[in-house]
């Protein structure tokens, strides 16, 4: 029961602290951990609060990417200039909890917690995340699909850091869906990404809630891919079936559960009919004003 | 009402929106609630529970906790002096269990420690050697199942037989009903604190809806004079029924004997989930039958309540779903049978409703079914068939107080319905923030539904109030032991003594057993009427003495009894209410028809509510109830797997948020003085959740045309009800 806190000022406070010893772990903003603490499933040791160190804080954009600090609030990602230039991130955020929790709850915290359930992972996943990390042993990379590793399991290691994740800046339509049973604050019981990359005539999927770790939909992306005008940038679906067949195919590439919050079966047709809706939305007309 | 020699009349009467005088504390968190109790050298109390439906207990050691720095007592069922079991019906529950348990978080231990982490550590540390055995959890079967306890596996078994029960009409629907089990989610957990006093009795602080019930079977426990346990009421973070049955006042209440120290406890909030009664789930088959212009002839049904593991009030509860089986309609014949059985899943007992819930989404889930086929529009139906003063309920009594149920159905249907917003904001659509609404894919529909309850305790429970006045220095002090649970009882006390005495300046003191005798429990809609015509007969009684020319200090103190009830016949025949309070709900809601997610939009209602006594907290508990009903139709469920519960959390165990909570239009209260009621009021906590949650159903039907005979819908009943 005996803890401490060191609040870490920079990466390097941080990456001490945590060589204090294998109790010593990370805080950010405290909203999984303090309820894996109150659950008894984990007993403080040594907290290493980084919610101060500025190398982790804000975001920046480097070359065609974007870098997101560990650090980055929900709050942060819902509005201004990085919710335009990575709004299904944005949209994600806007769904997460409550306003305190996305004050104080962080993109790093979210990525290393690895919950199928998490909002931003099927985002990250559709962008092709790469996670930043540093540790005892200097930096280094993993993509998100290789960090993420199975339920609440990751890459990490003793006394790493992830300090950023970075994303490419794309010019294309982005959307997010989330589904759960109550009209907000709710753990998603699936959601949908969808991310168009006009550049690289690209249309990638992520969906999270529906397989034991976020997944991309590589048929229905190939599928989909092949159909759009991307000179124009818009499908030609007039009858909605390019739209609904993408849906069964992303849901195809699902593995869900039944459990308390929902089944397999609804998880499945919900994910259909996300990814139906994101893609008829990622590249309908834009609504006149 | 009154008659005074004042010429204006004091402010906060009766009638008045008064302003509560506990509302600026709460609101700016400087109120005390039960879980905010301290007192010097306390230590605090933890629960060991059960993690299995159904198990032997092998053995106990609790040598290993009591080895752990800190720790100042482990108690089990052997430490208890007096009788090992409590309930507020039957005394079927242990304190502590014995030999077996029979619910997932059954208590088995209780600990003292110097911290809360102690004694959680303390608790874990327990050597408890179970047998699990296979637990019962079908309440069906549990009607011939082997019994799992001595008093057997059926609480109640009622059949009402009521005018000619081989009866039919022309017309017959059918339909099996299912409601999930609800929990009252209060936020305020259990939490209270017990401190040991130099006469061998202890003092006990506790958030409970009726302190005298409490004492008593506290007292039978610890084997002392109820004289000896003293209780007082702790400030109560709400309640909706879950407060009427015992959870740790009889363990603190031993851990401070044993340890000679105040022992506080405050439940986690999966504790909470374990520890108290939920509504109880229920299954529900019907037979309406009908004449071809829509008369109702007869009405058929066959209800099973799960129970759980312990009597709680299973058998009132039942009682309350049979005797209200048909509704609030005039019908000659009917034949009723209900079961109220015990299983291996938590204990079930009182919430808001109490028995009507279940039985007003049955039967207005029926009377739709029988508007359809007769090709007559719901509204029509309820109209042609409402109940009214002179009518008798299915159970033989005559309806001699006030039943405005036709106005009810008529008020609430005029209200204009809602506009169909051309370009509403996203997050207002089913799914709101998850933005995934196609609003192509979104159907509206509107739902109507009617209610009938009892106010007060029925079936021959003698129930009264008991309240004192002093009047000295012009202010009046009001002692009452109605437990304030946030419905806003203190209130009201402070309005009808102000109306009664013309005196603003009141207070309402602590409420506990030591001052004055029983308030009776803060449930079944009874505080305003009981309650408040014992503070109105003391205060009438005072007013006397003040007219007779007495001066100086004046203290009067009344006991309030309603007219007797006796209980229910073999046939299920009998006067066994005092009196009904009715409302009328209509949903609209918004459906998504392929994620079958559900916006109600907005609640219209009219309620039976006699007098008006304060509008701002008359439209409160409409609110709040409405919230609760909104709950139950489409999220509110305690998951259960073969007697676990999986969501015991406020994760998992969803209830309406901000954007989930419909608009409420009140299109009339109804202001029909009740005879016998003091100031003519109708208690008004439970019609809103009643009608309100079959109303949300009936709407969710209208848009998707499914059956949809479960409560709450889940997304699932919707978007896969094709394949
Ligand atoms: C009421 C409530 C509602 C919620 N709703 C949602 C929701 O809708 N959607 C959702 O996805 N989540 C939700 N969550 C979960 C949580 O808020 C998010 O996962 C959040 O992103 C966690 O971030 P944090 O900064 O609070 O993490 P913390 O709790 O501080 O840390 C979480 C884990 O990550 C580790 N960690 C943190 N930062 C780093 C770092 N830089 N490097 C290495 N390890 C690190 C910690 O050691 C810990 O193991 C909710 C939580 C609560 C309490």
């Amino acid at each position: 029961m005996s803890g401490s806190v060191t609040v870490a000022r920079s990466l390097d406070q941080a990456l001490d602290a945590l060589r204090s010893g294998p109790d010593a772990r990370l805080v950010a903003g405290g909203t999984d951990l303090m309820v894996e603490v109150n659950a008894g499933r984990w007993q403080p040791g040594t907290l290493v609060s980084v919610d101060r160190a500025p190398e982790l804080r804000g975001w920046h954009r480097d070359g065609d990417e974007i870098v997101l600090g560990s650090g980055l609030t929900y709050a942060e990602m819902e509005r201004g200039e990085l919710a335009r230039l990575v709004p299904a991130l944005a949209q994600a955020a806007r769904t997460v909890g409550s306003p305190q929790i996305r004050n104080a709850g962080t993109l790093g915290g979210n990525v290393v917690t690895a919950s199928p359930a998490g909002d931003t992972l099927p985002v990250l996943t559709a962008l092709d995340a790469v996670v930043q990390i540093a540790g005892p042993e200097g930096t280094r990379i993993s993509p998100l699909r290789e960090f993420v590793r199975g339920v609440k399991r990751t890459d990490l290691r003793a006394g790493e850091v992830v300090t950023a994740v970075r994303v490419p800046a794309l010019r294309g339509a982005q959307e997010f869906l989330k589904v759960g049973t109550r009209n907000a604050m709710v753990i998603s019981v699936v959601m949908v990404a969808v991310v168009v990359d006009l550049d690289g005539h690209t249309v990638r999927v992520g969906v999270g809630s529906a397989a034991p770790v976020p997944v991309r939909a590589p048929l229905a992306e190939e599928y989909v891919g092949a159909l759009v005008d991307w000179e124009r940038a818009r499908m030609d679906d007039p009858t909605g079936e390019v739209a609904a067949q993408f849906g069964e195919l992303v849901a195809q590439a699902t593995s869900p559960i039944d459990d308390h919050r929902s089944t397999a079966a609804y998880r499945r047709r919900a994910v259909a009919v996300c990814a139906a809706r994101a893609v008829r939305r990622a590249f309908q007309e834009p609504e006149s004003p | 009402m009154t008659v005074t020699d004042r010429r204006t009349p004091v402010r906060g009467g009766v009638g008045t929106s008064a302003p509560r005088p506990d509302g600026v504390a709460k609101v700016a968190g400087r109120f005390a609630f039960s879980s905010d109790l301290f007192a010097d050298g306390m230590v605090w109390g933890h629960v060991l529970r059960s993690p299995y439906p159904s198990a032997r207990i092998r053995r106990i050691d609790v040598g290993p906790a009591l080895a752990i720095a800190g720790v100042h007592a482990v108690v089990t069922a052997s430490d208890v002096p007096g009788v090992n079991a409590y309930g507020l019906e039957h005394t079927d529950q242990p304190v502590f269990a014995e030999d077996v348990v029979r619910f997932t978080g059954e208590a088995v231990a209780a600990i003292a420690a110097d911290h809360p982490e102690t004694a959680r550590r303390a608790a874990a540390a327990v050597v408890v050697e179970y047998e699990p055995l296979e637990p019962l959890v079908d309440a069906e079967a549990a009607i011939t199942a082997a019994p799992i306890h001595p008093d057997g596996n059926v609480f109640a078994h009622l059949l009402i037989s009521h005018g000619d029960p081989a009866a039919t009409g022309d017309v017959v629907v059918e339909g099996t009903y299912e409601v999930g089990m609800q929990d009252q989610a209060f936020m305020g957990p259990e939490s209270g604190l017990a401190i040991p006093a130099d006469d061998g009795g202890v003092d006990l602080h506790m958030s409970t809806q009726w302190l005298h019930v409490d004492r008593d079977q506290v007292a039978s426990a610890l084997a002392l004079p109820p004289g000896l346990v003293r209780m007082t009421l702790a400030g109560v973070g709400g309640a909706f029924g879950a407060r009427e049955d015992v959870s740790l006042q009889v363990h603190i209440c031993l851990l401070a004997l044993h340890t000679g120290r105040p022992v506080k406890m405050v439940f986690s909030r999966e504790e909470s989930f374990l520890g108290h009664v939920h509504r109880h789930p229920c299954r529900m088959a019907y037979r309406h039958h009908a004449t071809r212009d829509g008369r109702l002839v007869k009405v058929e049904a066959r209800m099973v309540f799960d129970g759980g593991a312990y009597a709680s009030t299973s058998g009132p509860v039942l009682t309350n779903a049979c005797c209200f089986a048909a509704g609030p309609y005039a019908v000659p014949n009917a034949v009723v049978e209900g079961w109220a059985v015990r299983t291996n899943n938590p204990p079930c007992g009182a919430m808001r409703g109490f028995g009507a819930v279940q039985a007003c989404f049955a039967h207005e889930s029926q009377m739709d079914k029988l508007a359809a086929a007769l090709g007559m529009d719901p509204v029509e139906l309820r109209l042609r068939n409402a109940m009214q003063t002179g009518d008798r309920l299915i159970t033989g009594q005559l309806i001699s107080g006030t039943a405005p149920v036709a106005e009810l159905i008529r008020t609430c249907s005029a209200a204009p319905l809602p506009p169909q917003d051309p370009a509403p904001d996203p997050m207002a659509r089913p799914g709101g923030s998850g933005r995934s609404a196609d609003p192509d894919r979104v159907r509206r529909g509107v739902g109507f539904a009617v209610s009938i309850k009892n106010l007060m305790y029925s079936a021959g429970f003698d129930d009264f109030s008991t309240a004192r006045v002093r009047l000295a220095d012009g202010a009046a002090t009001v002692t009452c032991a109605a437990a304030e649970v946030g419905q806003g009882f203190v209130t009201l006390a402070q309005q009808i003594v102000r109306e009664v005495l013309q005196v603003e300046d009141v207070v309402i003191s602590a409420a506990d057993t030591s001052s004055i005798a029983s308030a009776g429990s803060t449930s079944a809609s009874r505080q305003t009427w009981m309650s408040g015509g014992a503070v109105e007969g003391a205060a009438r009684a005072v007013l006397r003495r003040r007219e007779a020319g007495e001066t100086g200090e004046i203290e009067e103190t009344y006991e309030h009894h309603h007219k007797p009830t006796t209980p229910l016949g073999a046939d299920g025949q009998g006067d066994a209410h005092v009196s009904y309070v009715f409302a009328a709900h209509r949903a609209v809601v918004d459906v998504d028809l392929d994620l079958g997610l559900v916006r109600v939009v907005e609640i219209a209602t009219s309620q039976d509510v006699g007098r008006v006594m304060n509008p701002v907290q008359v439209t409160g508990q409409i609110e709040g109830g409405i919230a609760q009903g909104v709950g139950l139709a489409v999220m509110e469920e305690i998951v259960m797997d073969g007697g676990l519960v999986r969501n015991a959390s406020f994760t998992d165990y969803l209830i309406p948020t901000a954007l989930d909570m419909p608009e409420v239009t009140v299109a009339a209260l109804i202001e029909q003085p009740e005879p016998g009621a003091p100031f003519g009021a109708k208690g008004v906590g439970e019609p809103p959740t009643i009608s309100s949650s079959a109303a949300v159903a009936a709407a969710v039907r209208d848009a998707t045309g499914l059956d949809l005979p479960r409560i709450p819908i889940r997304p699932q009943d919707i978007a896969l009800a094709g394949s």
